[in-house]
């Protein structure tokens, strides 16, 4: 973890209310799929952390929908420079892919897996994508999967796009270990679907996003875990749910 | 040269920065950042007999300039604090640490407080009878003269190192709690812990935090700090520890200025995780622009 500046180069919307932010950089290679970063943003106290989408050299992508103070500021930000923490969180582990992993995004879970994808394609692994979206005008990065060489099913709730329904509606039948990142919902219907094992991402509301405040703890099967430090992927058998209150 | 040397119940610390508990972790963090050792202390994160998970998430929320927490004393328990976390705190802070405790019975705050006050590394146990955010324990030993009192001389009777009570700020008369420790035997008071608060959140019309209220600290609550520890120091004649919304250098000036021999930065270490490196070093410089020499001759200076 450290805290470095940069620059935003492009800051513009995807779809209606999610944004893609891209900022200039230099600790921008030193990060890893599945991380997060902390943005400090004028007039605001608490850092917003926003999922890594991609990083490449000196280039840091960032898609964030609008949800608040926080990323209503963000997305009406045309230029400037952000303080950011990064090298937050533990990231994905691609080498525990197999041959032919699956990557299960929902919403603004999807942008995380665009890295990984990414790395894993790289690898030269046969990668399958999987994204739900509620409904057609809230697709995005459908195409970025695909130039990646990866095979995309997309899933929409109403059925106004792709496959009719959830993402546990479209999974494939054969993979050899699964990515996924999305609202919780989401992620217990993949956990109770998937036959492979896999990884998760979560989310949580965090303080300080690197390990200090105990703010986003939750129970695991190996103890208690922060989201934002020993997360927030976690290994499919370490999850433990917690009953809705 | 500026004197930034101060003497916080018989031992000395080279300036009066010290992170608060529950903002600081165990110190790991942050020691990736910059080498703590130029802190004056740390407090480290809240002791409890049991280990204890705290409350469910979400635990957090934003305020204007400052937050609410309701972690509700997540830690491992007082014997793995002793044989887990001290042993590591020491590869990274060589100096005396403060360990705060807390507990639901006068008998826990006893039990936890003479463990940690056999450590060595332990230099001050700072008793926090301040929690807002647990049930039952913490805050409730805090409102009452009569429970503090009665605490504090438990504690005090059982541990042998400097003994500092953290107060809360949910109380009518500030001084008269201070007044109670003091007489019952406190070698310093420390606050102010979190003000109480709440958020709702608009969409599920339902309060943010699962547990409802919460904590307010970060900058918002500097003028209530200031102002309870200047009342705190006006009404006790041992030292004041000074905490609440500390983000500056002038802010600790001003907070010694109030009557504090030392202060504690909380909330502001969670935004900018070098916030205590850059005060410290930013000390020497305001000290000189307000034409301060020793920064001991300060200290209620404005009482």
């Amino acid at each position: 973890m450290k805290e470095a500046v940069f620059e935003i180069t492009e800051n513009r919307p995807l779809t209606e209310n999610v944004f893609r932010m891209v900022l200039s950089g230099k600790e921008a290679e030193t990060l890893r799929p599945g991380q997060f970063v902390n943005i400090r943003l004028d007039g605001l106290y608490l850092r917003r952390p926003i999922s890594v989408c991609d990083a490449e050299g000196d280039r840091l992508t960032l898609i964030y929908k609008v949800v608040g103070k926080g990323t209503d500021l963000m997305s009406k930000m045309t230029g400037g420079r952000l303080s950011l923490l990064v090298g937050l969180g533990n990231g994905y582990d691609h080498e525990k892919s197999g041959g032919s992993p699956l990557l299960i995004g929902g919403g603004v879970g999807v942008p995380p897996l665009y890295m990984l994808a990414k790395e894993l394609k790289r690898s030269g692994k046969d990668v399958g994508v999987v994204l739900g979206f509620s409904t057609k005008s809230e697709v995005f990065y459908e195409d970025e999967f695909r130039a990646l060489g990866c095979s995309v099913t997309v899933a929409t709730a109403d059925g106004s796009y792709g496959k009719k329904g959830f993402v546990t509606d479209a999974l494939p039948e054969k993979y050899s270990y699964v990515y996924t990142c999305g609202p919780e919902p989401m992620l217990r219907a993949v956990y109770a679907k998937i036959t492979t094992s896999g990884q998760f991402s979560f989310e949580e509301r965090m303080g300080c996003g690197f390990g200090a405040c105990m703010g986003c703890s939750c129970k695991t099967v190996t103890g208690y875990k922060r989201i934002c430090r020993d997360g927030p992927v976690l290994e499919k058998e370490e999850i433990l749910w917690q009953t809705q209150g | 040269m500026a004197d930034t040397r101060v003497n916080l119940c018989g031992i000395e610390l080279s300036n009066p920065i010290i992170p608060a508990s529950g903002t600081f972790g165990y110190g790991y963090e942050f020691a990736e950042l910059y080498d703590i050792n130029v802190l004056g202390s740390f407090s480290f994160k809240g002791t409890t007999r049991e280990p204890r998970f705290g409350n469910p998430t979400p635990r957090i929320a934003e305020t204007p300039s400052g937050m609410l927490n309701a972690v509700g004393l997540q830690n491992p328990g007082v014997e793995k604090v002793i044989s887990e976390e001290l042993p590591r705190m020491s590869r990274v802070f060589h100096k005396k640490v403060m360990a705060n405790v807390s507990g639901f019975s006068v008998d826990d705050y006893v039990y936890t407080a003479s463990r940690l006050s056999e450590c060595e590394q332990v230099g001050w146990i700072e008793l926090n009878i301040s929690c807002p955010n647990v049930h039952g324990g913490g805050m409730s030993f805090g409102t009452d003269p009569k429970s503090a009192s009665e605490v504090t001389a438990a504690v005090r009777r059982a541990v042998r190192k400097p003994l500092i009570v953290k107060l809360t700020p949910n109380v009518g008369d500030i001084a008269e709690m201070a007044l109670a420790c003091e007489s019952a035997g406190a070698d310093g008071i420390s606050l102010i812990n979190t003000l109480l608060g709440m958020r709702i959140d608009l969409r599920k019309r339902r309060p943010l935090l699962k547990n409802t209220t919460g904590g307010l600290s970060g900058p918002a609550v500097f003028p209530v700090a200031l102002r309870m520890v200047y009342q705190t120091a006006k009404a006790v004649k041992i030292p004041v520890v000074g905490m609440g919304g500390v983000a500056s250098a002038e802010d600790v000036i001003e907070m010694m200025l109030a009557g504090a021999t030392a202060v504690e930065v909380g909330a502001e270490n969670l935004v900018n995780p070098y916030a205590c490196r850059d005060i410290v070093e930013a000390l020497p410089g305001a000290m000189e622009k307000y034409g301060i020499n020793k920064l001991t001759d300060i200290i209620g200076g404005a009482l």
